[in-house]
């Protein structure tokens, strides 16, 4: 069953850019990304990460300002934008950590909009007018993959590596000591861990893969703006999360892919794509506890135990 | 390690919130080997005390000695290293793991896996093993993969000592660990304090005075943060000032 939807769900993937406007397609993709990296510390350590932004965008213009000065191949630019992102996890990581809940929540908000205020001030990142003309260079150096259909290919695959990478993580020992500091922290405290410790490391991987996808991001668009670093989409990703299911690995990518094509449908309306985002918060909120993903999956289970029975 | 006749001591210990000493001025003694009870009233500063013997608090005042070492400086996980494990009086499981995987976060403390974020989670299946014959001890083979948040109470507290032993501590701290069961589970939570006492010291907060007669070599009162008195179980339920405060103050539901 999970094998079959895997297999589905890859041909859907590799089909998809014969259907529909591959830049809409890698939007997409750089959201779910996005959206893991942000769940991971929201779904599996219980941190709720209100600055997410700042590591996403701090990274565009980090890859932006690589590949528009030195050309180097990309899949370098990129790798070096998201250990910047992530040095500055750990950073944010060292300070907040100590905090919860909604002391967490506003310090990591307070570095988001300290780093906003550092791109709209610095030289190079074109301030309110925001970075232009960042190239794709050569895969490895020597393969052309700039024709946006292969490109298409190439994000795909990064993003396959990402979700990997969460993947590993959450089920990994380590991952086994997230969750239980998710689940009752003083009581990992008591059996001789040091959580702050955990987590730091935790934010540190969470910020390279938001900056990963940062950094894709700006090589997709050729641009790099202060919109990707700023507070809405800080609270955006937290929607596309909740909505598609909190502590599920699949979750976050549905909510993502929600959340792009809605706003893509609804940008000719102006604020309605806002006014929107509300409505389907609140929706979520009364009606959809666990997310699309997490509702389907409980649905699932009570059907088989029905059948059980 | 100098073998002194104490596993724990506390000295002049106390905590003060704003104004209010929840605890002042405790000295205990627990003598290694030993089953201790604490009892009091509720808000007699049991549990605080606990968390200041813990490091879970800070103390305001006073001194810490494990096994003849001053860990009034150390940090709670330090604590645990040492060989001080505890439980919670508000059982403290890992709601979303399951009994094998609650465990196994125990037996991962001090041992470099838990860094490993790299590591498929196959890699510490090796400590599966000890982590099924620790749930085995408590009862709970059954309950291997089950989520601790599907498990009745009862079970939830035979987990969570579960859960402490794999740290194979020398002194044990249990926090009330009948509070709150029905009939039938206290007297297996007994049988298995009993048990896993051997080679160890045990002190445990406990309001069912009949588990306390059946379990505890020594018992020390407190009362309004202090030391009211300390002796057998004879000694203190016969006491005077004992009865009073009970009869004062006592409370059983919680
Ligand atoms: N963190 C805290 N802040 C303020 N007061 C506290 C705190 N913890 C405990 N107390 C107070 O200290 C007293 C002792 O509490 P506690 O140690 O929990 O009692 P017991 O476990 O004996 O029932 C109570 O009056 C309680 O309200
Ligand atoms: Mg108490």
């Amino acid at each position: 069953m999970r094998i079959a939807l895997i297999l589905i769900g890859a041909a859907l993937a590799l089909a998809a850019p014969f259907f529909v406007y591959p830049v809409l397609l890698m939007t997409i993709l750089c959201f779910v990304i996005f959206a893991a990296s942000f769940n991971l510390l929201l779904g599996y350590v219980g941190l709720l990460c209100f600055g997410q932004a700042m590591f996403l965008g701090l990274s565009a213009y980090i890859a932006g300002q690589i590949l528009k000065t030195t050309g180097i191949s990309i899949e370098l630019a990129i790798m070096a934008a998201a250990l910047v992102s992530a040095a500055l996890g750990a950073f944010v990581g060292f300070v907040a950590v100590r905090r919860s809940g909604i002391q967490f929540a506003m310090i990591t908000f307070a570095f988001a909009q300290f780093v906003y205020f550092l791109l709209l001030q610095s030289e190079f990142t074109g301030g309110e007018d925001g970075m232009q003309g960042i190239p794709r260079t050569h895969l490895f150096g020597i393969i052309d993959i700039s024709d946006s259909r292969t490109f298409y290919y190439f994000v795909l695959a990064m993003t396959v590596l990402a979700i990997f990478v969460v993947y590993r993580v959450v089920h990994s020992p380590f991952g086994e000591i997230l969750k239980a500091i998710r689940d009752n922290e003083p009581r990992v405290e008591s059996l001789g861990f040091r959580p702050e410790r955990f987590k730091i490391l935790a934010m540190t991987i969470s910020a390279g893969l938001a900056g990963f996808a940062g950094a894709l991001k700006a090589t997709v668009f050729g641009f790099a703006t202060l919109t990707d670093v700023s507070w809405t989409v800080s609270g955006e990703v937290i929607l596309m999360t909740l909505l598609g299911g909190l502590g599920t690995l699949t979750g976050p990518m549905v909510g993502a892919g929600i959340i792009i094509l809605m706003n893509d449908e609804l940008a000719q309306f102006g604020e309605w794509a806002l006014i929107a985002q509300g409505i389907i918060l609140i929706l979520v909120i009364l009606f959809l506890r666990r997310g699309v993903v997490g509702e389907a999956g409980a649905l699932v289970r009570r059907m088989k135990a029905r059948r059980a029975k | 390690m100098a073998q002194s006749e104490f596993a724990l001591e506390a000295k002049g210990i106390g905590r003060r919130f704003g104004d209010f000493w929840a605890v002042k001025d405790v000295d205990l003694q627990i003598r290694r080997g030993s089953i201790h009870a604490m009892i009091g009233p509720n808000g007699a500063g049991k549990t605080t005390c606990f968390n200041l013997l813990t490091k879970t608090l800070q103390p305001s005042t006073g001194q810490i000695i494990l096994n003849g070492e001053d860990i009034s400086k150390l940090r709670t996980s330090d604590v645990a290293r040492k060989g001080m494990a505890r439980s919670f009086q508000i059982s403290a499981t890992f709601t979303e793991l399951t009994a094998l995987e609650n465990v196994r976060v125990a037996l991962q403390s001090g041992h470099g896996s838990a860094w490993r974020f790299w590591s498929p989670i196959r890699s510490i299946y090796s400590l599966n093993q000890r982590a099924e014959e620790l749930l085995e001890q408590v009862g709970l083979s059954a309950a291997r993969d089950m989520t601790s948040a599907e498990l009745s109470y009862g079970k939830k507290r035979a987990l969570e000592i579960a859960t402490t032993l794999a740290l194979e501590p020398e002194v044990m701290l249990l926090d009330e660990p009948t509070a709150g069961m029905g009939h039938e589970d206290i007297e297996p939570i007994t049988a298995l304090i009993r048990k896993v006492s051997a080679g160890r010291t045990i002190l445990i907060v406990e309001h069912n005075l009949s588990v306390v007669s059946d379990l505890s070599d020594r018992i020390t009162v407190l009362q309004a943060g202090q030391v009211l008195m300390e002796g057998t179980y004879a000694e203190v339920s016969s006491d005077e000032r004992v009865i009073a405060a009970y009869m004062g103050g006592v409370d059983d539901a919680a």
